[in-house]
């Protein structure tokens, strides 16, 4: 009789959150730097922060909210071995993901649009402060983006295992794995959104 | 060799803690509309700390884990409040 191959599960997850550990430092770097620039142009900063469209934020939140509950979700159903269940939860993830991605899409260009890019001429005449700020709008957002485009894409392949059978009641650290990274991004935006759109 | 032991949270747990979410979002966009002066940022942190907290420990289980789970938490936390407590101490006495 063949033994199944060992799998250290604790091991997985103390991995995974050592993983998300350095990764709440690497955006808590981004956060120290908007910090230092608030407090040294805070005027500025709020004139900034109000070209922002807060409905377009409020509704990235939501999404966001949303997704992480349907990605908490998917792995009380792969314990509770419900498989269909899961996929679809799944699915309804990388689907929220899908539609943040549009929607920032739909901001950035609106932004461009308007010259507000690096050295584009909506900035020509601004003042220090506020190309500081969309630099780091533009910096903190590209990078959150990326970690959702990579978050969407992770659990589009956990959604394949799980229909294949792969990732099931038995042995889902990988699901679990990912749905943590999946909170990660949605924890970086509940802070990216009040700081970059709701200052005043 | 299967995974079992986890802590299974049920789908209303989530649901409620989604639902909270939900109107703390509210909250922190209602209060912004107020001219609160330098305490907007502190109110919008604190709130997001109360979501981030809420995520963290329902969510992303981190309640039902080993205590050395938690530990590295506050590890990291601490090094990101040195990290800006340090640099605060260069730009607010420059």
């Amino acid at each position: 009789m063949s033994e199944a191959a060992h799998k250290d599960y604790a091991g997985a997850k103390l991995g995974m959150w050592l993983f998300l550990y350095t990764e709440i430092l690497l955006f808590g770097g981004l956060f120290v730097l908007y910090a230092v620039y608030l407090f040294r142009f805070p005027a500025e900063f709020a004139r900034a922060s109000n070209e922002l469209s807060l409905t377009f934020g409020t509704v990235n939140t939501l999404i966001l909210l949303t997704s992480s509950l349907a990605a908490a979700a998917a792995v009380t159903a792969v314990q509770k071995g419900a498989r269909q269940l899961t996929f679809w939860l799944l699915v309804g993830t990388v689907i929220t993901a899908a539609i943040f991605l549009v929607n920032k899409y739909f901001e950035w260009s609106a932004k461009f649009h308007h010259g507000i890019y690096l050295n584009g001429p909506g900035l020509a005449e601004a003042a220090p402060g506020e190309v500081i700020f969309f630099s780091l709008y533009f910096i903190t957002t590209g990078l959150h983006g990326l970690h959702v485009l990579i978050g969407a894409i992770l659990l589009t392949v956990i959604a394949g295992g799980v229909r294949k059978g792969a990732i099931h009641t038995g042995d889902y650290v990988k699901l679990e794995n990912s749905a943590l990274y999946w909170h990660l991004v949605d924890l970086v935006w509940i802070f990216v959104f009040p700081l970059y759109y709701l200052i005043l | 060799m299967s995974q079992q032991g986890g802590h299974i949270v049920p789908y209303r747990t989530f649901v409620f803690v989604w639902l909270a979410l939900l109107v703390l979002t509210g909250a922190t966009v209602a209060v912004s509309r107020v001219h609160l002066g330098a305490l907007n940022v502190w109110v919008a942190l604190g709130i997001a700390s109360v979501k981030a907290g809420l995520v963290i420990f329902i969510f992303m289980h981190l309640q039902y884990e080993k205590p050395i789970l938690k530990f590295f938490l506050f590890i990291a936390l601490v090094v990101l409040a040195i990290f800006i407590g340090l640099t605060f101490t260069d730009v607010l006495y420059r």
